[in-house]
């Protein structure tokens, strides 16, 4: 099954889903840090966390991402390359129907864009995928 | 030509790159038998489903001449493999005479010689006499297009597709995918789907750029020969990079393997015996889907312009190549027992002229098509002196023709040409028609731009679309080759990583080296950027021929290439 994002907004408001848009920091924090203050410094063992994201973004300015983790409590986003990685972090609630969400976002070049979940029994999963900024024009 | 290479490693598409066959064995030649229609055609194997493909025409109707590339590097994984096998490797590997017919139809080499033999190849009335041969035996054969069929001839531009779409449709098309469609813009294509077109057009990589919801019909079901067989449609992955998305704003595509995998799985649940992917990706990122999603048993390759005389198996999955401009077709007989592929036969027709006689009904159609410009299209331009070519992963005498224009009619120090795969070849001796030149450049974005670019910039446009090109991950490769390059010379090593592949960049006329800081005037074409100024490349190229009368390129010795 697909979701759109339409849906997937919906689906969102529907399932008492917590958004927190990384806000701007005086100084930018750096992706491994992000993760070390998300997991406390725990190892990232688990799976289970699916990132779509296309392998060459057709505008770096909104690129589609989604986060699918079943049981997961919080998802983070990173995109390792941009001034300020901090995407966001999705949070689930007892009652979200599916961990799943989907968002655009900005990449200043071709960078790694990387998911951390938090499943429900404490243990962290890590997916990531290399999206390429490209000026393009000469396919045949 | 390339100037030097240095090879590091002795193999397989190391020995094809030397390229030199030594060939010249006339007495073979002569000794060849009489090629005849029915030994072409043949027949086909056991079963009770037949697939034919066809691809990337590029709107060529006439017999044409099309010259095989004599580099084609692969790279990560496909190292080696075919299709980047080339020449005296190539004929090896299928165990082709030198100076057979397939020789001619596959490789490079003795090109000229071999094709005064064995004539043009191609020709929508022989496809047609072909088509009626295979249906004789095959009645329910399904027919399917892999797409670039709307564009790259002086006909197709200005009927915007239309002589296409009915000559296609006339050769009972049961299904398409697409790339270059689009270039005719989201309107006229939506145009074509309502009101001319007649078989399904798939696409279930394409998705409504707002909503990321499928944007076209993803698959159809057909029955046939008892078998119910899914064909789906896979367009073009990286359209609104490598052509203009302007043209089609709303649209998004990309290789969405998920997508596919899903779909695959949606027909075989909808009771699909047989699952038929019609792909647009080219073969690398086909070869690497094939791998990672399970229940394809044939995917019909295309875009890369490959042309390979046996189906390449990943898996339990057939990849089928066919060439490009109607050289060839390739017939596919499935033996479907029980429900599931028992048996797959394949043949890989070529389409000489001279040998398959045309359909005269194909032939009258073909000719009402042509007829509106029939004397704008004959008119000589001027003759050229050398082989004219596209093919290849870097320049073609033919980009070298164009770049020599742009510099010299735009007045400029570097010219830039994309690395189109499509446009046909002219014989030296030949005289150069207008039809030729637009056989080589029509398209809708044709504008010759003039501007300045600073050094730095040149590094960076040759640098990203290297990595589209050699990029070791098949899914980050966009299926063009190398922008070729007028003016400036420049070292590549294809195994590095985007930003350290291109170094020396020279100015040739001054022998300088490229400073970063200075600015250059660029003159080129098939900008993918909208509002671009300048006159149509046709008639920068026209204007350059009838200068020079008769045209001749010296070899290319700008681009020193290093691979392994």
């Amino acid at each position: 099954m697909s979701y759109s994002r339409r849906h997937t907004l919906a689906m969102i408001a529907g399932s008492g889903i917590t958004v927190m848009l990384g806000a701007r920091m005086a100084l930018a924090k750096s992706a491994e840090e992000m993760i070390a203050a998300f997991t406390g410094g725990a190892q990232i063992t688990g799976e289970g966390l699916t990132l779509t994201a296309p392998e060459i973004a057709e505008n770096g300015n909104t690129v589609p991402v989604e986060v699918d983790a079943p049981g997961a409590e919080a998802i983070m986003i990173l995109a390792t390359g941009n001034p300020n990685p901090d995407v966001g972090v999705f949070h689930f609630g007892p009652l979200a129907g599916a961990q799943m969400a989907s968002t655009r976002i900005r990449l200043a070049g071709t960078q790694e864009v990387v998911a951390i979940a938090r499943m429900s029994d404490g243990s962290f999963a890590r997916a990531a995928q290399e999206v390429k900024v490209t000026i393009g024009g000469c396919g045949g | 030509m390339i100037a030097r290479r240095h090879f590091l490693q002795a193999g397989l598409a190391t020995s094809a790159l030397w390229g030199t066959s030594g060939f010249g064995n006339w007495s073979r030649l002569a000794a060849r038998q009489r090629l005849g229609q029915e030994d072409l055609i043949g027949t086909g194997g056991p079963g009770n489903v037949t697939l034919i493909h066809i691809t990337d025409i590029h709107a060529q109707t006439q017999p044409i001449w099309f010259r095989e590339p004599e580099i084609n590097l692969g790279v990560g994984d496909a190292l080696g493999l075919v299709p980047h096998v080339t020449g005296a490797a190539f004929r090896k590997l299928y165990g082709i005479a030198d100076g057979a017919p397939l020789d001619y139809a596959l490789t490079y080499d003795d090109f000229v010689a071999l094709g005064r033999e064995y004539g043009r190849m191609g020709g929508l009335d022989r496809i047609a006499t072909v088509l009626k041969a295979i249906r004789a035996e095959r009645p329910d054969a399904l027919l399917l297009d892999g797409g670039d069929t709307w564009q790259g001839s002086l006909p197709a531009l200005r009927t915007q597709g239309t002589d296409m779409v009915r000559l296609f449709n006339a050769l009972g098309t049961d299904a398409m995918t697409s790339h270059w469609e689009f270039t005719l813009g989201i309107d006229r294509v939506n145009e074509i789907l309502e009101t001319e077109l007649d078989p399904a057009f798939l696409g279930a990589n394409i998705f409504d750029a707002t909503w990321d919801e499928p944007a076209f019909e993803p698959y159809k079901m057909f029955e046939r020969g008892g078998t119910s067989i899914a064909v789906i449609g896979q367009a073009f992955p990286y359209l609104p990079i490598a052509n203009p998305n302007w043209m089609f704003p709303d649209l998004s595509f990309g290789v969405r393997q998920e997508r596919m995998a899903e779909m695959v799985q949606e027909v075989r649940e909808a009771g699909a015996q047989i699952v038929v992917v019609l792909s647009h990706n080219g073969f690398d990122v086909d070869r690497k889907m094939a791998a990672q999603v399970p229940g394809i048993d044939v995917i019909l390759t295309g875009h890369t312009h490959d042309a390979l005389p046996e189906p390449v198996l990943v898996g339990k999955t057939h990849l089928i190549a066919s060439g490009s401009h109607g050289k060839f077709i390739s017939r596919v007989d499935l033996d479907v027992q029980d429900g599931a592929l028992k048996g797959l036969t394949h043949r890989l027709i070529p389409i000489f002229s001279d040998v398959i006689a045309p359909d005269p009904e194909m032939t009258a159609l073909v000719e009402e098509t042509r007829a509106p410009f029939k004397d704008e299209m004959a008119e000589v331009l001027g003759t050229t002196d050398s082989l004219l070519y596209r093919r290849g992963n870097f320049n073609g005498t033919w980009d070298d023709l164009i770049c020599n224009a742009l510099i010299e009619e735009r007045e400029a120090d570097i010219a830039l040409s994309p690395g189109f795969r499509w446009g046909a070849s002219l014989m030296p001796g030949q005289e150069i028609t207008r039809e030729d030149v637009f056989n080589a450049t029509a398209m809708s974005y044709p504008e010759a731009y003039r501007s300045e670019m600073t050094g730095e910039t040149l590094k960076l446009i040759l640098e990203d679309v290297a990595d589209n090109l050699f990029n070791p991950d098949p899914y980050y490769q966009q299926g063009g080759d190398m922008v070729r390059v007028g003016g400036m010379g420049y070292r590549i090593d294809i195994a590095r990583p985007q930003g350290s592949r291109i170094t020396e960049m020279t100015l040739l006329s001054s022998g300088t080296a490229i400073d970063p800081a200075s600015s250059y005037v660029v003159a080129g074409w098939a900008s993918v950027t909208e509002g671009t100024q300048g006159p149509p490349i046709w008639d920068v190229v026209e204007s350059h021929i009838r200068k020079q009368g008769t045209v001749s390129i010296d070899p290319n010795t700008s681009v020193d290439v290093v691979a392994r």
